[in-house]
């Protein structure tokens, strides 16, 4: 049955060589943890990739529930925690994943660093890659405010005090953030949840994109 | 293995048991997500609110439907507010009070006793003329295709309290 829809799609289309651009390629013997034990450190850039989708999947089922306002975002999260069936594992998944993700990121780039992997001709990935990790201290920066309690406050507070001391433009930066100049209120919960949900994950996605792309068309590093 | 059998290649093996695998993780993965996202579908539904004292005393029913609003404590998830209710009330002709629903069975308009000049003595829905009788019950020819739902009632103290309101059965 799924063999005949495949062929029936891939009759019209032509869908295999995408396929096997995509899938089927060879990896390479000192890669392969099957060869060369010591190789699992090659799987730490697929186990962000690996998180990074549990947190889109489980971003995208709590937003069900979730409201980004003042009033109401505390009440929704308690109410998705404690009333809603697997609530609690939903909203756990994508808390743990957090920090998942920025661990596995950070072991990935030691990997890339220390294998010298980052160096010509592969200095634009790294610059990608550097631009990602950024995206994934802004989704975690963005995410913390959102429950709207007094640990997501204060913290959104100190780290907008850190954004105004940026030079020059501090201030500035600081009110494009929150929203307002003195409040961090309902404007800067509206934004964070736009930037969380909306603006990084574009963003993530494009580069991703790029980072992908880039390590198909420039094969994995060689052997130490 | 019989000689017709064709034999598993080795790649054939790894591809269907890393797909399993694979496809086993991610189904258990989603587990709990869709079990989230179909909850609303799952809960039970509240059981039958306390009927509410809606300041009307048995003695002021007359034959004439009358408008009757309340308000109700509503709880929508983590949303608690006051929701205002309307009835239509009287008492037919054996004395029995009747409080009918105002949402109209066509499209959910709100209809009101005798809301035409033209229609004396019926219901009548301002969106798409649909009109019912006294008791309820829709006026054949016109849009609604059933009759105005009854809310529960009961007497307490020579008060009127309504619950929520109920279809008629189907004859």
């Amino acid at each position: 049955m799924l063999q005949k829809i495949y062929d029936w799609i891939d009759e019209r289309v032509d869908i295999t060589p995408l396929w096997r651009d995509i899938a089927d390629h060879e990896v390479p013997e000192h890669v392969n943890p099957a060869h060369h034990f010591s190789a699992f450190v090659y799987c730490f850039g697929g186990l962000t990739f690996f998180v990074v989708v549990i947190q889109i999947l489980s971003g995208m089922f709590l937003t069900m529930y979730y409201v980004p306002d003042i009033e109401n975002a505390w009440r929704s999260v308690y109410y998705l925690q404690t009333e809603v069936a697997h609530g609690q594992i939903v909203r756990g998944m994508h808390h743990w994943g957090a920090s998942v993700v920025v661990v596995m990121l950070l072991l990935h780039t030691m990997r890339v660093f220390f294998q010298g992997a980052y160096k010509k001709p592969r200095e634009l990935n790294w610059m990608v890659g550097v631009l990602l990790f950024f995206i994934i201290l802004g989704l975690g920066f963005t995410g913390y405010l959102l429950p709207w309690d007094n640990k997501a406050y204060f913290a959104t507070e100190v780290g907008l005090n850190i954004a105004q001391d940026v030079p020059i433009i501090g201030d500035e930066l600081k009110t494009l953030l929150s929203g307002d100049e003195e409040i961090v209120g309902a404007q800067t919960l509206a934004r964070f949840f736009a930037i969380h949900v909306f603006f990084l994950p574009a963003a993530l996605f494009a580069l991703l994109g790029v980072h992908f792309i880039l390590i198909r068309k420039q094969g994995i590093s060689g052997p130490l | 293995m019989s000689e017709d059998k064709r034999p598993v290649s080795r790649r054939q093996f790894l591809n269907y048991t890393l797909t399993g695998v694979g496809g086993f993780m991610a189904a258990g993965l989603m587990v709990s997500p869709l079990r989230m996202a179909i909850d609303p579908v799952l809960q039970k539904e509240a059981a039958d609110g306390d009927l509410t004292n809606v300041q009307l005393a048995e003695g002021d029913i007359t034959n004439e439907p009358q408008r009757i609003d309340w308000e109700i404590d509503q709880v929508d998830g983590w949303y608690e507010s006051k929701v205002s209710k309307t009835a239509w009330v009287y008492k037919d002709d054996n004395g029995d009070i009747v409080a009918l629903s105002p949402i109209c069975k066509h499209l959910g308009c709100v209809v009101s006793w005798e809301g035409s000049e033209d229609y004396p003595d019926q219901f009548y829905c301002p969106c798409h003329d649909g009109r019912y009788y006294k008791d309820g019950m829709n006026v054949p020819g016109t849009p609604p295709t059933a009759g105005l739902d009854i809310y529960e009632h009961k007497i307490k103290n020579g008060m009127l309290f309504l619950g929520k309101a109920q279809p008629r059965e189907e004859a």
